[in-house]
């Protein structure tokens, strides 16, 4: 069963079944970099983009009694198919006060406990990020450690200090300070909101931090600066991109924010996921609020850009 | 040990340290980390306008040492002083020092411009001096026409020179140099070096240069010190140390050697012979040498300084002469390298200039030849 082989001529290639399927979707011009990308993609157009579109068609519906509890934008009446489009929704946000009032407590909410979040992480970033490595990861499990807890209950926790016969008032009560009013306040929500959204903060600040090179910092002393100027002329502006990511991850859910306001808030705290949720379960009017979130996302998309930008402007290399 | 002529002396100041003042003085510096002192009780004096090179291996405690002038580091024990003023205790940003750091640490978010006016603005000078300062030192290292670019967008040779035109900039009594040339691949390296030296001659900087590459150490250095383990091994001129090493280290480490062990059986002040088994000959060394009769020692001499020869050479004192079989040829173009095999089985090196094109009388493979040198070619050793 020997045949002489001439060694110049390799044996031919014994073809796998894969290799067959893939020469047919070659043949079709389909490449396994696109299979690839079609995962993410799908999952974009069926999970986000596809039910944007619906909130949006509902958003141009008007509110009527029944299920679905909105009127259809497609009808046919006698043989004619009619597509009706409402836009009073979005002209209620414009002309009702309580829209626009909560849309802008919302950004300044959410902007107000970005700043905070941010003078309590950046210290904590940049500590974790300049400690010995042994300590590193543990000071990282503790940043994390809170998610393993449900959001709710650790919310639910945070009354239980704050109240009026809460931990920090008993505490208070021992040096005969009255009781604080803390719960049922902005101030209540603050707490809430930095809390909560924290270690977003910290995480992209720290992977930012963790990769200065320590000989700049070097560098800038032996040029004369201070600790501080070195902070203020390198550290900072080197750390630029993982504010803006660090923030992003913040302002954004905070804008959102209805957990939050409900529980730790009282009836002032008026902020958009809340009238969002009214909207829908109260007044049971899905078209109004499918338009208040889809103001919601244009409010947010532009900072969102914005911010890209600045941070594209930074990163450039 | 032989005897130089002692020239220039003026210009040479280590050479009269009686009557010259060290600018940087460091006093038995020890520094420890944790158990492991990567720098050992050092003592050295560095003189103004010198370019002093610290030479050793990798974890030899050099750049320990320069960190420790930069005040990046401080010592475990001992004072480092610089013109006079004690600088052990001195935070980074108040000493009259700049570093170029081997990875240069150019601010990657600032033009070349505002690197090299870094250092200007936190001695809040005038706006128009700065500028003036720093167009002046971008002419110096020839990049004048980069001021506005971001330091991505160099090559890694401006890179270099913009790091050097940093550290210039404040006119630093004594500029400390981390591996400078070390990113540049070799012909850049070699027109850098020059540059360098000229640059610091301009401008009478005292340097202090930390190298791995003894090629580099020798050609930029007025004075190499040679670091091992934390200890200088040798301190001296870059023909000092290749010519005359006082250890086995230093003759091992600069440069490539043969070296044997011997036992000295003529003890004289003019001269000794050392009777050494390995060579296969005694060695007559033409000056006399602190050591004693019967003493195990060690004699090293460069590759260069041997001569082969198919003939027995005439020789006096019956000694200075060996014979061996070429083992293999290296040709290097300038030099050939032989490996001689000698009869006690030792190897050792002789090299040979290449004087004539294509000598086909030359020396080749297999051949029986006689080794000879000179009676204070080589160095003797005790340690």
């Amino acid at each position: 069963m020997t045949t002489a082989h001439d060694p110049t001529i390799p044996p031919p290639r014994r073809l796998k079944p894969w290799n067959v399927f893939e020469r047919r979707l070659a043949r079709m011009g389909i490449t396994g970099r696109m299979l690839v990308l079609a995962a993410p993609v799908l999952w974009l157009l069926v999970f986000f983009l596809v039910p944007l579109a619906v909130v949006f068609g509902i958003s141009l519906a008007t509110k009527q009694f029944g299920r679905p509890p909105y009127s259809a934008l497609l009808s046919t009446e006698e043989g004619t198919v009619q597509l009706t489009l409402h836009l009073s929704n979005y002209i209620r946000l414009f002309t009702d006060n309580l829209y626009v009032a909560a849309y802008f407590s919302s950004i300044r909410i959410a902007l107000i406990s970005t700043i905070i979040t941010l003078l309590i992480g950046y210290p904590m970033a940049y500590a974790i990020a300049r400690v010995p490595d042994r300590w590193r990861n543990i000071l990282l499990m503790l940043v994390i450690l809170p998610f393993w807890t449900s959001f709710l209950l650790r919310v639910y926790a945070l009354t239980g200090f704050m109240r009026g016969n809460g931990v920090i008032n008993q505490f208070l009560g021992l040096f005969g300070i009255p009781p604080l009013v803390m719960m049922q306040t902005d101030f209540a929500v603050y707490v809430g909101i930095v809390y909560t959204y924290l270690p977003f903060m910290i995480l992209p600040l720290y992977t930012n931090l963790v990769k200065l090179d320590g000989s700049l910092l070097e560098a800038s002393a032996d040029l004369g600066a201070r600790p501080l100027r070195t902070f203020l002329t390198i550290t900072l502006p080197l750390s630029l991109p993982g504010i803006v990511a660090g923030s992003m991850l913040v302002f954004i859910p905070a804008i959102g924010e209805f957990v939050i306001p409900s529980l730790l808030g009282g009836p002032e705290t008026l902020m958009i996921g809340r009238v969002l949720w009214d909207e829908f379960f109260t007044s049971t009017n899905w078209p109004r609020a499918a338009a208040v979130a889809i103001a919601m996302l244009v409010v947010v998309v532009v900072p969102i850009m914005l911010l890209q930008r600045a941070q594209n402007a930074v990163v450039e290399k | 040990m032989a005897k130089k002529p002692q020239l220039a002396i003026d210009t040479r100041p280590w050479r009269d340290p009686a009557n010259n003042k060290p600018f940087v003085r460091i006093r038995n510096v020890t520094k420890k980390f944790g158990d492991v002192a990567a720098v050992n009780d050092v003592s050295l004096d560095i003189y103004r306008s010198e370019l002093f090179c610290l030479l050793g291996g990798s974890g030899s405690g050099k750049s320990t040492l320069l960190r420790m002038l930069a005040g990046f580091e401080t010592p475990t024990s001992g004072t480092i002083e610089i013109d006079g003023q004690d600088m052990t205790d001195v935070a980074p940003y108040n000493r009259p020092v700049n570093m170029m750091f081997q990875s240069y640490a150019l601010f990657p978010h600032m033009t070349v411009e505002q690197n090299v006016a870094y250092g200007l603005k936190r001695d809040h000078l005038p706006r128009a001096e700065i500028a003036a300062r720093v167009s002046e030192l971008l002419t110096l290292v020839k990049l004048q026409d980069y001021g506005k670019r971001k330091p991505h967008q160099l090559s890694g040779g401006q890179r270099q020179r913009v790091a050097l035109a940093r550290a210039l900039a404040k006119r630093p009594k004594l500029l400390l140099l981390d591996e400078p040339l070390g990113a540049l691949d070799k012909k850049l390296r070699e027109e850098t070096q020059f540059e360098l030296v000229k640059i610091q001659e301009q401008l009478g900087v005292t340097f202090i240069v930390v190298t791995h590459d003894q090629e580099e150490a020798m050609t930029l250095a007025t004075r190499i010190g040679v670091m091992n383990q934390g200890e200088i091994a040798m301190i001296g001129e870059p023909a000092d140390i290749y010519e005359f090493p006082n250890s086995r280290f230093v003759a091992g480490f600069i440069g490539s050697v043969n070296m044997v062990e011997g036992i000295v059986t003529e003890d004289e002040p003019d001269h000794i012979r050392i009777r050494s088994g390995e060579l296969g000959c005694d060695i007559y060394v033409g000056h006399g040498v602190d050591c004693a009769p019967d003493q195990l020692l060690w004699w090293a001499i460069r590759p260069e300084k041997m001569h082969l020869s198919r003939e027995r050479p005439e020789v006096g004192h019956d000694a200075n002469v060996t014979s061996g079989v070429v083992e293999e040829i290296a040709y290097l173009g300038d030099i050939s390298v032989y490996q001689i095999a000698l009869d006690s089985g030792k190897r050792i090196r002789v090299s040979q200039t290449n004087a004539s094109r294509g000598n086909p009388d030359a020396i080749t493979w297999e051949e029986r030849v006689f080794v000879t040198w000179g009676d204070s070619s080589g160095s003797v050793l005790t340690s």
